[in-house]
C-alpha cells in the first residue's frame, strides 16, 4: 500500500514535468541582436535617405531661390560649422536646462495631481474634466498671459511648460490607476497588502505602463511648449535653440534656421526613443509585447 | 483576548459561519445574495460548496476572506488565521518573476531575504516549478501559471484555503493532474480546504463533504459526506455515483427556477 502510493506520486511527478515541457516548447524563439538591431534601423536609414533625397530634388526644381530653402549639403555642412562653434553647444545646454527644469516640476505636480484625482471622487467631480480640458488647450495660447503675468522671462516660459505637461501626466495616472485590474486588487489584499502597501505592491506596478504613456506625451507637450516659448520671448541675454531660430530668420540665414531646426528635431527624437525603450522594457516584461505585433 | 472566546471553538472548527447573510444593494434594488448560511470547517476538512449560477458562492468565499463585510450573522476564523484565496484566473503579478511573485506575501510579512529566498524556493519545490523561479508568468502554461499562485497563497502560511473554481479554466488533463497536486499538498499541510466549484466530479474527486447552494438567494440546501478512501480518480466508479447524486439534487433545484 505504501509503495502503491510511492509509486503514484512519482508517476504524478512525472507527469506534471512532462505536461510543462510540452506545454512551454516553442515558446522561447531567440533572435540575434545583431539582426533585431538592423530589423529596426533600416527603415529609418531608408526613410531618412528618401527625406534627403526629395528636398535635393525640390531644390534642384528651383521652386524657391537657394537663399530660402538652401539644399541638403549646403545646410549639412552649416551644421558641421555650427558643432565646432560654442553658439550651437551653448543653446542647447539653456534650453535643455529649460526643459529639464519645467519637465522635472510638470512631473511632481502632474504625478500628485494625478494620484489625488484618482483617489478622491470629490476631486474628480471638481477637477477631473478641467485636466481634460486643460490637455486640449494649445500652449502658445497661453503666452500673452504668461507675458502679462511673468513679462519677457523665464518664469514665463517655465509657466507654459508646466501648464502644457502636466495634465497630461495627471490623466497618464489616473487612466494607469482607473485600469488596474480588480483582480490584482484583490490578491493584493489577501495577500496582505493594505493601504500604502497596496499602492507600492500592486497599484503603482499596475498602473506603470499608462503612467510612462503620460510622461511621454507630457514631454512631447513640454517640449513644444518651451519652443514656442523660446521663438515669443526672446530677448532674454541667452541664445536659446528657439532664439537661435528667431535670429537666423532675421538674419535670413536659411542655412543656420534650417540646421537649427534639425538640432531641435534630433534633440526631440533622442529623448522619445528613451521613453520608447523605458515603454518597450515594460511591455516585455509584462509579456504584452508579442500581442502589439512588434 | 480574541483568543480566550475562541479557543474552544478552534479545537473542532477551523471556519465557523453562523447565520450569514449578505445584501447588495438597498431598499427596492436591494438583492438577497446569502440567506442565512451556517456552516463549520474542521480543521484538515476539505469542504467543497456546489451550486448553481447565482447561488453567492464566490460571494462566500470573499466574506470569509475579509474582502467584503457581511450584512448578519458571523464568521469566525481559528487562531484569527488570514485565509488564503485563489481565483479562477491566477491573478499572478506580470511585471514580476515567478520567484518574486511568491516572495510578495512574505515579504510584506517582513521576513528577513535569506528566510524569504528559502520559503520560496521550498514552495515552488512543493508545486513542482523549482526550475521556473526566474521566468514571468507570461511565459508559463495556465495550469503552471495556477500552481504558482498555489504557492504564492501558501507563502502565507495559513491553516486555511478558500478556492473559488481555481482549475475551471484548464483543460481536463491538467485539472486531473492538480487535483493529486492539491491533495497531496491539502494532506501534507494538514489545510482547511472551502472549494467552490460548479464541476459536480471535481467535488466528488476532492472532497470531505460537499456541500449545495441553493440559488437566488444562496442557503444551503443539502449537504453528504464522502467517504471514498484517497487517492481517489475522478474516473472512478465511487466518484461517478456521488457526483449523479450530487448533480440529481442540483438539477431539482435549477428546474425549480424555471417554474
Amino acid at each position: 500500500m505504501a509503495s502503491d502510493t510511492l509509486t503514484s506520486s512519482a508517476r504524478t511527478d512525472a507527469e506534471i514535468t512532462g505536461l510543462d515541457a510540452l506545454e512551454i516548447a516553442g515558446r522561447d524563439k531567440e533572435v540575434s541582436r545583431g539582426a533585431r538591431i538592423w530589423a529596426a534601423t533600416w527603415p529609418k536609414l531608408a526613410a531618412l535617405a528618401i527625406t534627403i533625397a526629395a528636398w535635393q530634388f525640390v531644390v534642384w526644381t528651383g521652386w524657391k531661390p537657394p537663399y530660402s530653402l538652401p539644399g541638403p549639403l549646403e545646410v549639412g555642412r552649416e551644421l558641421m560649422t555650427q558643432a565646432q562653434g560654442p553658439q550651437l553647444w551653448e543653446g542647447i545646454a539653456t534650453t535643455l536646462r529649460r526643459a529639464a527644469l519645467g519637465y522635472v516640476f510638470s512631473v511632481a505636480v502632474g504625478l500628485l495631481l494625478g494620484l489625488a484625482v484618482a483617489r478622491s471622487t470629490v476631486l474628480r467631480a471638481a477637477i477631473g474634466s478641467m485636466i481634460t480640458a486643460l490637455q486640449t488647450m494649445p500652449s502658445i495660447a497661453w503666452f500673452p498671459l504668461a507675458i502679462l503675468l511673468f513679462e519677457l522671462s523665464e518664469k514665463a516660459i517655465f509657466f507654459v511648460v508646466v501648464l502644457g505637461a502636466a495634465p497630461s501626466i495627471a490623466n497618464g495616472v489616473i487612466s494607469g490607476v482607473d485600469y488596474v485590474p480588480p483582480l490584482l486588487v484583490r490578491a493584493g489584499r489577501n495577500l496582505g497588502a493594505r493601504g500604502l502597501n497596496l499602492y507600492r505592491y500592486v497599484i503603482a506596478p499596475a498602473a506603470l505602463p499608462a503612467i510612462v504613456a503620460g510622461l511621454k506625451q507630457g514631454w512631447a507637450f513640454s517640449w513644444r511648449s518651451l519652443m514656442a516659448g523660446e521663438l515669443l520671448v526672446v530677448g532674454i541675454s541667452q541664445t536659446s535653440l528657439g532664439a537661435q531660430l528667431t535670429y537666423s530668420r532675421e538674419l535670413s540665414d536659411s542655412p543656420w534656421l534650417l540646421s537649427t531646426m534639425i538640432v531641435i528635431l534630433v534633440v526631440g527624437l533622442v529623448v522619445d526613443a528613451a521613453f520608447g525603450a523605458a515603454d518597450k522594457a515594460i511591455r516585455r516584461r509584462w509579456g504584452v509585447l508579442d500581442q502589439a505585433g512588434q | 483576548m480574541t483568543s480566550t472566546t475562541t479557543t474552544p471553538q478552534s479545537a473542532t472548527t477551523a471556519v465557523a459561519l453562523s447565520g450569514v447573510t449578505k445584501v447588495y444593494g438597498r431598499g427596492a434594488n436591494a438583492v438577497l445574495a446569502l440567506d442565512g448560511v451556517s456552516l463549520d470547517v474542521a480543521p484538515g476538512e476539505f469542504v467543497c460548496l456546489v451550486g448553481a449560477s447565482g447561488c453567492g458562492k464566490s460571494t462566500l468565499l470573499n466574506l470569509v476572506a475579509g474582502l467584503d463585510r457581511v450584512s448578519g450573522g458571523q464568521i469566525t476564523l481559528a487562531g484569527d488565521a488570514n485565509p488564503g484565496l485563489m481565483f479562477q484566473e491566477p491573478a499572478l503579478f506580470p511585471w514580476l518573476t515567478v520567484d518574486a511573485n511568491v516572495e510578495v506575501p512574505l515579504k510584506l510579512r517582513r521576513l528577513p531575504r535569506a528566510q524569504r529566498r528559502e520559503r520560496v524556493a521550498e514552495l515552488l519545490r512543493t508545486v513542482h516549478l523549482a526550475d521556473f523561479g526566474r521566468k514571468r508568468p507570461h511565459e508559463l502554461s495556465g495550469g503552471m501559471r495556477q500552481r504558482v499562485a498555489l504557492a504564492r497563497t501558501l507563502a502565507l502560511d495559513t491553516p486555511v484555503l478558500l478556492m473559488d473554481e481555481p482549475f475551471g479554466a484548464l483543460d481536463a488533463m491538467t485539472r486531473d493532474i492538480l487535483h493529486d497536486e492539491l491533495e497531496r499538498i491539502w494532506s501534507e499541510r494538514k489545510l482547511s480546504v472551502l472549494f467552490v466549484t460548479h464541476n459536480v466530479r471535481e467535488a466528488a474527486r476532492l472532497a470531505d463533504r460537499i456541500i449545495l447552494l441553493s440559488s437566488r438567494p444562496g442557503r444551503i440546501i443539502y449537504s453528504t459526506e464522502v467517504d471514498i478512501p484517497r487517492p481517489r480518480r475522478i474516473d472512478s466508479p465511487e466518484v461517478a455515483a456521488i457526483a449523479a447524486e450530487v448533480t440529481e439534487r442540483l438539477r431539482t433545484e435549477v428546474g425549480r427556477h424555471g417554474q
